[in-house]
């Protein structure tokens, strides 16, 4: 019992990551219907942004905790936000009439060139980062096994919720929400009452990159070790639970990247660690195969 | 008010207008009809910029607006309930109609809200369905009350009457009278529906193959042999 609540802790925490990444896939391919194979690269720029961050203000001597964590995280999530909005500036609007295929071999491309991008500045080696946040609860202990829940898996779950809620809230309550949703269900239509279209996919890909460099941070922290190539895993896996989710939908993003950090962790915890991606891959091919709607995603409306 | 001389447009290879000439001026209710494929829709939607004119100038208020971005074109005061009426089907009709107030002042929103549900009582018992939940003629109504919401000066109307119900389709006209008369929007319809259109009309445009064969006032229209046979045979 205590080893499963173990796990379901662990798990949950590592879905909340995945689920941030997934909102920027759902979120761009619900706007512009393409899948930004560049957006792992973008996690893994906040990943190295927090971390230059995290050096920065230990060279000018800022050591409290909650300080450092707020700085960080607001610097990764604006600084990251730059390089979404450039990604589409320069690569995607470009192509936006292109075909399909020509949109996704760039993000490929730039996928490909981000990595390069930071193994030139960065170096390809591992770059550590002392524990910021240690310590934690320890409780119910079962026989010799205690589940710890950790300060920084606590902060990880807490910041991620409020993140979805005022997401969410943006989303489903504001004008910005309304403008962005109209445009996922009607691009044409947007314009024609009068949302400028450029903007508005401009902003999603702003709104993406700076919950998914959030995920980075969180991953520097929980794993306390980064490279350049971190992006390309991370993102397979978000985009498999915006897709077990539902692309397009972002209740599903976040419910898809909870299930598949779950399921990472109760399949190494119970079966082999080895084969812990071969399983969140497997339910990749299976809901391609059974369900590709998603959980939550809603069939093409036809358009008339 | 509105002026379009010789314009051109393309879809992929093919010339869907080749070279069409029409005004409207303030206050008036202008007709376009035509068989299917003419060119009607297409002409409405270069009139908002999308797709764009290949050749040939609009201009609205004596300003040429033909490689104006589409969301400016609608600051101007010009708004468009579509072909395919084109609700946003998972907004509901309060957020829809909220998305075609998008270009006005808030403080405006309310009172212009009770003047759509005024005109279409239907869209208040419905504020928070969503739009695809809607009936045809709901949407119908959705989609011109929407484009009302953003106060416009010219309202661009794509076949309203399209697969509604003969009772509705005589209460959408009513509508558009109303709107033009008690609230003084210029109002340019495209219709397949030719006979109730001119007789709504001041008046009317005929277009076949991209370009416009025929114009004059609506009675003019009605009483030509050529569109009584080419258009209204089979009654009404």
């Amino acid at each position: 019992m205590g080893y499963f609540l173990q796990q379901l802790v662990n798990g949950v925490t590592l879905g909340m990551i995945y689920g941030l990444i997934a909102i920027g896939y759902t979120m761009v391919y619900g706007i512009i219907g393409m899948i930004n194979f560049a957006h792992g690269e973008i996690f893994m720029i906040g990943a190295f942004v927090s971390l230059i961050g995290f050096m920065l203000l230990g060279l000018a001597g800022v050591t409290w905790v909650p300080a450092m964590l707020l700085i960080v995280l607001v610097a990764t999530m604006a600084l990251t936000a730059v390089y979404g909005w450039a990604l589409e500036r320069v690569a995607y609007r470009p192509l936006r009439n292109s075909p399909r295929l020509a949109a996704l071999i760039t993000a490929i491309g730039m996928s490909i060139f981000l990595q390069n991008y930071v193994q030139l500045l960065q170096g390809a080696r591992v770059k550590p980062l002392q524990p910021v946040v240690s310590g934690g609860f320890a409780f119910l202990a079962d026989g010799d096994f205690t589940v710890n829940l950790s300060y920084l898996q606590l902060i990880i779950i807490v910041v991620t919720f409020a993140l979805m809620v005022g997401f969410t809230y943006l989303i489903t309550r504001t004008a910005f929400g309304r403008a962005q949703r109209a445009c996922q269900q009607d691009l044409g239509m947007a314009a024609l009452v009068g949302v400028n279209v450029n903007h508005t996919i401009a902003f999603t890909f702003v709104i993406g990159a700076s919950l998914a460099s959030v995920a980075g941070l969180m991953f520097l922290l929980n794993y306390g070790v980064i490279d350049f190539y971190i992006g390309f895993l991370a993102g397979i896996k978000a985009f498999t639970a915006a897709v077990l989710g539902g692309i397009g939908s972002l209740p599903g993003a976040m419910l898809g990247g909870l299930l598949i950090g779950l399921i990472e962790a109760f399949w190494s915890a119970y079966f082999t660690v080895e084969y812990k991606d071969v399983a969140a891959f497997s339910i990749l091919v299976l809901v391609l195969i059974f369900r590709p709607t998603g959980l939550l995603g809603k069939p093409d409306v036809e358009k008339v | 008010m509105l002026r379009v001389d010789g314009l051109h447009t393309f879809y992929g290879h093919i010339e869907a207008l080749r070279g069409v000439d029409l005004t409207v001026e303030e206050g008036e209710i202008v007709t376009l009809i035509g068989a299917n494929g003419a060119g009607k829709s297409t002409l409405l939607m270069t009139l908002c910029g999308s797709p764009r004119a290949a050749r040939g100038t609009i201009s609205f208020d004596g300003r040429d607006i033909t490689a104006m971005p589409t969301h400016e074109i609608v600051r101007l005061g010009i708004a468009q309930a579509p072909e395919g009426r084109r609700i946003f089907p998972f907004m509901t009709v309060l957020e829809n109609l909220q998305m075609g107030a998008i270009t006005t002042d808030p403080r405006h929103f309310d009172t212009d809200l009770e003047r759509v549900f005024e005109l279409y009582p239907r869209l208040r018992e419905r504020r928070h369905q969503t739009g695809g939940t809607l009936s045809g003629g709901e949407q119908q109504m959705l989609a011109i009350g929407r484009a009302l919401m953003s106060r416009p000066r010219l309202l661009l109307l794509d076949e309203p009457s399209l697969g509604l119900a003969p009772n509705l389709v005589k209460q959408i006209f009513t509508v558009v009278r109303e709107i033009n008369e008690g609230q003084g929007v210029t109002v340019f319809l495209v219709e397949q529906n030719a006979y109730h259109a001119l007789r709504l009309a001041h008046r009317g445009y005929v277009m076949a193959n991209g370009r416009i064969i025929l114009s004059g006032t609506g009675q003019e229209l009605l009483a030509n042999p050529e569109i009584r046979a080419a258009y209204l045979e089979g009654g009404h």
